[in-house]
């Protein structure tokens, strides 16, 4: 899907805040969104939103990225995995889907993919010499994978060459942003990735800079993955209700709702009084009907066109006609009244004349359609026309 | 791993290097005549080809840069892939390259992400500018990979470009490093790379020392980073040299040849 191109205004906008050290959504530098793990009812299901982070082309790099981090920084045991050495073994996979994307999809990512590995649970095996028997969740409770460590990766967003950097970019300042720099960590301060993307140039005090800040940063959030993971171990045990459909607020999902907002009605009285007291008094109404034929009558005359200068023959066929679009009923025998009103009402009748350029819509058109309107007009209009035209110049004059 | 030290306690290495010394790096430019420069290079075993198109118009595809507007592109066969400011790269290895056969050397998903990092490189390189509304290819052949392909598909591609004459802002320079029993090890080779220690790729332009690109794998104690960056840094800057020497003397050639 074609993204909505960032308009001038807003970069420059986005670059300017950043510059004063300030955010979109009044976030310091370096804090992150908030961050939100749910659990789905089986183990190994789960859900982060940070912000409002949802689902690009980078999905290349986002691979990549995950790959190297969860698989090359082994924090899964693999020789656990093992059931019969050489024959069988457990094989685990990932699938990530991305729901929402409001930038740093990559943290996002990294943060649900190790903490569903942690949730996971894997059915218990015992090997009896050749036999292996396999046992179901109710036989005998699932084993969780042996994880090492748990590796987050934090994103680094650089803007106006390595000037200014900020953590944890939402949507918008990632399309400002001149380049990335992804940093895996985990709680040991041990770095499990380093990847910058975007073509900037950085030197090497950044790159140290972030790395200590990536550390802060992943405590807390290892913090924050610990306490979840606690918290459904705790639920699950004491029966409670776990899962997504208690977890995801409802609220959330599809409804637009505004509050009831409550107006203060305690003195409408008096300011309506007041309102009618100041109003001018309504302008007079001419609203005696014309009975052209019988089904077609006129009252009033319409407003006064105010699309600027048009020519006097063209305005007064306008007015004549303007006023009969209130009370035209549209008979078989009366067609051409109806046609002819239709046309006059347009303000800008679309008109083909001589000119080369068919396609532009002329405001001042030529005096050919006028005749072909002239003609078949009734002859009943045109006697009253010229009376109303004489007023009509008097009043533009007096305008 | 168990017979195999990476580093004995005499400080030396495998292949018998110490711990931050390069492989033995050969150069040459100008190696087809056809293309509008091309570069070839040897890093130790590590043999890579680059070959360099453009500027040239900027191809019709839908997605095809032009100058400074900012459009998706969709990935063609070969991983070629036009660029925002006009220049794409396509590295491919070839089939014979690597210890087994390899039986897709064109779009899996690393030689992909080499790909995309090779035009980050290069896109913040090249003088870009200078060049609106027009693409520059860059293709590069991995032959022989012995460790450190994406340093030999860097510096190739620079020599490359040189010969091309497009204007850059500087050699890019890439080396890879690694760390063992706390030593930082410079310009790794295929089997240092495999014992799974963290290896650490940078590519750099030397006069101002800024970073290109930084990809590290692998599990390293923050306390380190900075010394295996530091090593980084250096073996790249010592490439430089070495690239530097090459340029000189293949200006020098074509100026002879030119009978000057």
């Amino acid at each position: 899907m074609k993204e909505t191109p960032l308009s001038n205004c807003e970069r420059r906008f986005l670059l300017r805040a950043i510059e004063e050290k300030k955010r979109l959504d009044g976030r310091q530098t370096y804090d992150y969104r908030n961050i939100r793990i749910t659990f789905g009812t089986d183990y190994g299901c789960c859900i982060v939103e940070l912000g409002k982070t949802r689902q690009s082309d980078l999905l290349v790099k986002l691979n990549r990225l995950l790959e190297r981090c969860l698989r090359n920084s082994k924090c899964i045991d693999t020789e656990s995995l093992c059931v019969v050495a050489g024959e069988k073994v457990w094989q685990i996979r990932v699938d990530l889907h991305l729901l929402n994307h409001d930038g740093n999809i990559i943290d996002a990512a990294s943060i649900a993919a190790i903490v569903a590995l942690c949730h996971f649970r894997r059915p218990d095996v015992s090997v009896q010499g050749e036999e292996v028997t396999l046992y179901s969740p109710e036989e005998r409770d699932p084993v969780p994978l042996s994880i090492h460590h748990v590796p987050v990766c934090v994103s680094f967003a650089f803007f106006q060459q390595g000037t200014y950097l900020l953590v944890d970019p939402n949507e918008r300042e990632e399309r400002v942003m001149d380049g990335l720099l992804v940093i895996a960590m985990n709680k040991h301060r041990e770095i499990c990735t380093i990847q910058s993307s975007g073509g900037i140039m950085l030197l090497k005090d950044q790159v140290l800079r972030c790395s200590k800040i990536a550390g802060v940063k992943v405590a807390e959030i290892t913090e924050l993955i610990q306490k979840a993971l606690e918290n459904d171990q705790k639920v699950r045990k004491e029966g409670g209700k776990f899962g997504f459909a208690e977890s995801i607020a409802n609220q959330r999902i599809t409804a637009f709702k505004m509050e009831k907002a409550s107006v203060d009605t305690s003195n409408i009285e008096e300011k309506a009084e007041e309102i009618i007291a100041e109003a001018e008094p309504p302008p007079e109404v001419v609203s005696k009907p014309v009975l052209w034929t019988p089904g077609t009558a006129q009252i009033g005359e319409g407003i006064e066109n105010s699309w600027g200068d048009l020519e006097d023959s063209e305005k007064e066929e306008e007015e004549e006609e303007g006023g009969t679009d209130e009370a035209v009923i549209l008979d078989d025998t009366k067609m051409d009244t109806g046609g002819i009103s239709d046309i006059g009402s347009q303000d800008v009748p679309i008109v083909l004349s001589d000119s080369e350029e068919e396609e532009m819509i002329i405001l001042e058109p030529d005096k050919n359609p006028k005749k072909i309107r002239a003609q078949t007009a009734s002859v009943k209009e045109k006697a009253p026309s010229k009376s109303q035209v004489k007023r009509r110049k008097k009043k533009r004059a007096a305008n | 791993m168990a017979g195999l030290e990476l580093l004995s306690d005499q400080g030396y290495r495998i292949d018998g290097r110490r711990a931050g010394e390069l492989r033995k790096i050969q150069a040459r430019m100008g190696v087809f005549a056809q293309a509008d420069g091309s570069a070839y290079i040897e890093q130790g075993n590590t043999k890579a080809l680059a070959v360099v198109y453009g500027p040239h118009e900027a191809s019709k595809r839908p997605g095809a840069g032009l100058g400074a507007a900012r459009r998706e592109s969709r990935p063609k066969p070969y991983g070629l892939t036009p660029l925002r400011n006009g220049s794409s790269s396509s590295p491919s290895s070839a089939t014979f390259s690597t210890g087994e056969r390899k039986r897709r050397p064109h779009g899996d998903r690393k030689s992909c992400e080499m790909g995309l990092q090779l035009r980050q490189t290069f896109e913040a390189a090249i003088l870009t500018q200078l060049h609106p509304r027009s693409q520059i290819d860059i293709y590069v052949q991995v032959l022989q990979a012995d460790g450190g392909t994406y340093a030999a598909c860097v510096n190739a591609a620079t020599l490359a470009v040189m010969d091309a004459g497009i204007p850059m802002r500087d050699f890019v320079c890439a080396c890879s490093a690694g760390f063992v029993d706390g030593t930082a090890l410079a310009d790794l080779s295929h089997v240092e790379e495999a014992a799974g220690g963290p290896q650490l790729a940078l590519a750099l332009l030397p006069a101002s020392g800024q970073i290109a690109l930084l990809e590290m794998d692998s599990r390293l104690h923050e306390d380190h980073l900075e010394q295996v960056l530091e090593a980084a840094a250096q073996a790249a800057r010592d490439v430089h040299t070495l690239l530097d020497r090459v340029v000189r003397q293949h200006v020098q050639e074509a100026s002879i040849l030119l009978g000057d």
